[in-house]
């Protein structure tokens, strides 16, 4: 058996499976949908295994020096707690970990997201705005206006009404302009990939057709 | 003749007996020469880095002018046991390096050697350093008390709220269309899907997409109709079970509650917008809430939900995410407007109290900004004004 072949095949069918959703739901997308759903459940748990709990929790607690650091195992106690929501009587223990998850994610983010979305993009935005041609003063008169006017589109505050309403909606224009570059952008990457699986299909998988039929080389 | 011969010998082994003796092999010559003329490291400092979370020592040294330049120069380190190790070669010209091996609390020998021709040349001063932790980075300290003043904002509001104080927050368009969302699904005989994004519950909007869903699922439950929570975490599963359970609870519906309706699918990125595709033709649900973190996959489920007729409430704070949301929904919260979603709908003081908060923030940063260009640009022509930008953009950098 050539297992190559039988990759491109299994590549291709599982494509086509999936774009008949395009035409309506039925049995050959439900079946790639399945295997897809099923695989990458089953993959991803093997990969937390290996690449998170062993290297992070199991090699930490049981260095390869030899000993034991009991550290690792309050979080060992953590994750028990999760497990602990297949018992309706000791589910309630899973909260402690849920909130130990949401409060670190909460606090550690705070101070990055903190100082990239507000101190590094209000710092970047203080220049002067009369430096260099018309062009580049007509730039930088753009996002001085786009930055202050986005930011009272997001005040909730007070009703977008009057002189703040205006301002709001120069914001939110500006807004949608740069969402539509970002659109257009977007969509042209995405038919890259389309053309990329159209190249597999054309050029990798229907030469194997007449090979297997034994027409031609 | 053979007197003459036997002289001529005699002052042939006399002279190469003489060579052999006095003067040392070509080899020698070459290799001693090396050693002394060759430049070595000097003046080494060792340190602990400061300000940092332990376990490095800073290195800082200077080279001998004199002597030609070595090939490469090694860092060496030998802690209390006397074990002496290389830890890094550097490329000649390198006068620094930070090693992040050390222990906490161990005195280290440090001293750079300089390498030429293969072989170990000079050996630098050795200097002495002990790494450890410390607590306070100061090139935080600014971000610090813009956060402690913001933290005392947020809890004036929060207890401004708690007294009664009426807060006002605008409308949210996407927000009103909630509750009509919900009717519609329940007219219908429909179920109502909620999709949370595809992160973490360690994901800011996660954790708001979540604190939305209780308010989603208080209202399914007084209605009446069924909530699908797919998610692609089984962290977040966890948690919107819990967040589910006790919206039901709290409306007097735990009869109703479904824990099979909120499962997870898969943490693949694509296995999990195929799941959720199969879930919207074949459940044909009449509302679909898509909020929090989305990626690659945003368009192909606004798209199916488009395809299936569901009205189509979304909202992420991923910029390059949004167009599709506004192409393909019905509403779409921008941005910040998913964060503000969670305090409009429950207005609970607390969420409130920490909205104004952030409002306030805003008005201190827009205010920051428009005297920081105002002055920088004036400053191009009447320089006093230029300190001022200066100064303000001091303040809002963290190192």
């Amino acid at each position: 058996m050539n297992w190559e072949i039988l990759g491109i095949w299994l590549g291709a069918l599982v494509t086509l499976f999936l774009y008949s959703f395009l035409y309506r739901d039925n049995p050959f997308y439900k079946f790639a949908e399945h295997l897809f759903v099923g695989m990458s459940a089953g993959y991803w748990v093997i990969y937390n295994i290996e690449n998170v709990l062993i290297p992070n929790w199991w090699q930490n607690m049981f260095p390869e020096g030899g000993g034991f650091d009991w550290v690792w195992l309050i979080p060992g106690i953590f994750a028990l707690f999760m497990l602990a929501r297949i018992w309706p009587k000791t589910a309630g223990l899973s909260r402690l970990s849920l909130g130990m998850i949401v409060g670190v994610g909460a606090g550690l983010n705070m101070v990055s997201f903190f100082q990239t979305n507000a101190l590094a993009q209000v710092k970047g935005t203080i220049f002067s705005v009369a430096s260099g041609g018309v062009w580049d003063i007509f730039s930088s008169l753009v996002l001085v206006v786009g930055v202050v006017s986005g930011l009272v589109y997001f005040f909730f505050s007070k009703a977008h009404t009057g002189i703040m309403g205006k301002t709001a909606n120069v914001g939110i224009t500006i807004l949608m302009v740069a969402f539509g570059a970002s659109f257009g952008y977007t969509i042209m990457a995405r038919l890259s990939l389309l053309i990329g699986r159209s190249q597999f299909l054309l050029e990798d998988w229907i030469p194997t057709i007449p090979r297997l039929l034994g027409i031609g080389g | 003749m053979n007197n003459l011969s036997a002289l001529m010998i005699f002052l042939l082994l006399f002279a190469a007996g003489s060579a052999l003796a006095e003067d040392p092999p070509q080899s020698v010559v070459t290799e001693a020469a090396e050693e002394l003329e060759v430049c070595s490291a000097v003046h080494l400092e060792a340190s602990d880095t400061p300000e940092d979370a332990g376990g490095s020592v800073s290195l800082y040294w200077q080279m001998e002018i004199d002597g030609f330049e070595p090939d490469s120069l090694g860092v060496m380190r030998s802690d209390p046991s006397g074990g002496e190790e290389l830890i890094v070669t550097l490329p000649f010209g390198t006068v620094m390096y930070t090693d992040q091996s050390a222990d906490n609390g161990t005195e280290y020998d440090y001293w750079v050697v300089s390498y030429s021709g293969g072989t170990v040349g000079t050996s630098s001063n050795r200097a002495e350093a002990v790494p450890s932790a410390q607590w306070i980075y100061k090139g935080r300290i600014g971000m610090l008390i813009i956060l402690f003043l913001m933290a005392a904002v947020i809890i004036y509001y929060i207890e401004s709220g708690k007294k009664g104080r009426k807060l006002f927050i605008r409308e949210i368009a996407g927000l009103a269309a909630v509750d009509d969302a919900v009717g519609r699904a329940t007219e219908m005989g429909k179920p109502v899907l909620y999709i949370p994004g595809i992160m973490d519950m360690d994901d800011i909007q996660t954790i708001a997409s979540i604190v939305i869903l209780g308010r989603v699922a208080r209202k399914t439950a007084e209605y009446g109709s069924s909530l699908l929570v797919p998610t692609s975490r089984s962290v977040v599963m966890s948690v919107a079970q819990e967040v589910v359970k006790e919206a039901y609870i709290q409306v007097g519906r735990p009869d109703a509650y479904n824990k099979e309706n909120i499962q997870y699918l898969t943490d693949d990125q694509f296995g999990y917008a195929a799941g959720v595709d199969g879930i919207m033709v074949r459940e044909k649900p009449a509302a679909i809430f898509l909020l929090g973190t989305f990626y690659a996959e945003s368009l192909i489920l606004a798209e199916t939900g488009r395809s299936v007729g569901a009205i189509q409430i979304a909202g992420t704070a991923m910029p390059s995410q949004i167009p599709f949301f506004v192409a393909a929904c019905d509403y779409t919260l921008i941005g910040e407007e998913l964060f503000a979603a969670s305090a409009y709908l429950s207005r609970e003081p607390k969420l409130l109290g920490s909205l104004k908060g952030q409002d306030a923030a805003k008005l201190f940063f827009m205010i920051l900004i428009v005297i920081g260009v105002v002055s920088a640009t004036i400053g191009d022509f009447w320089s006093p004004l230029k300190s001022v930008a200066e100064f303000l953009r001091k303040l809002v950098t963290v190192n």
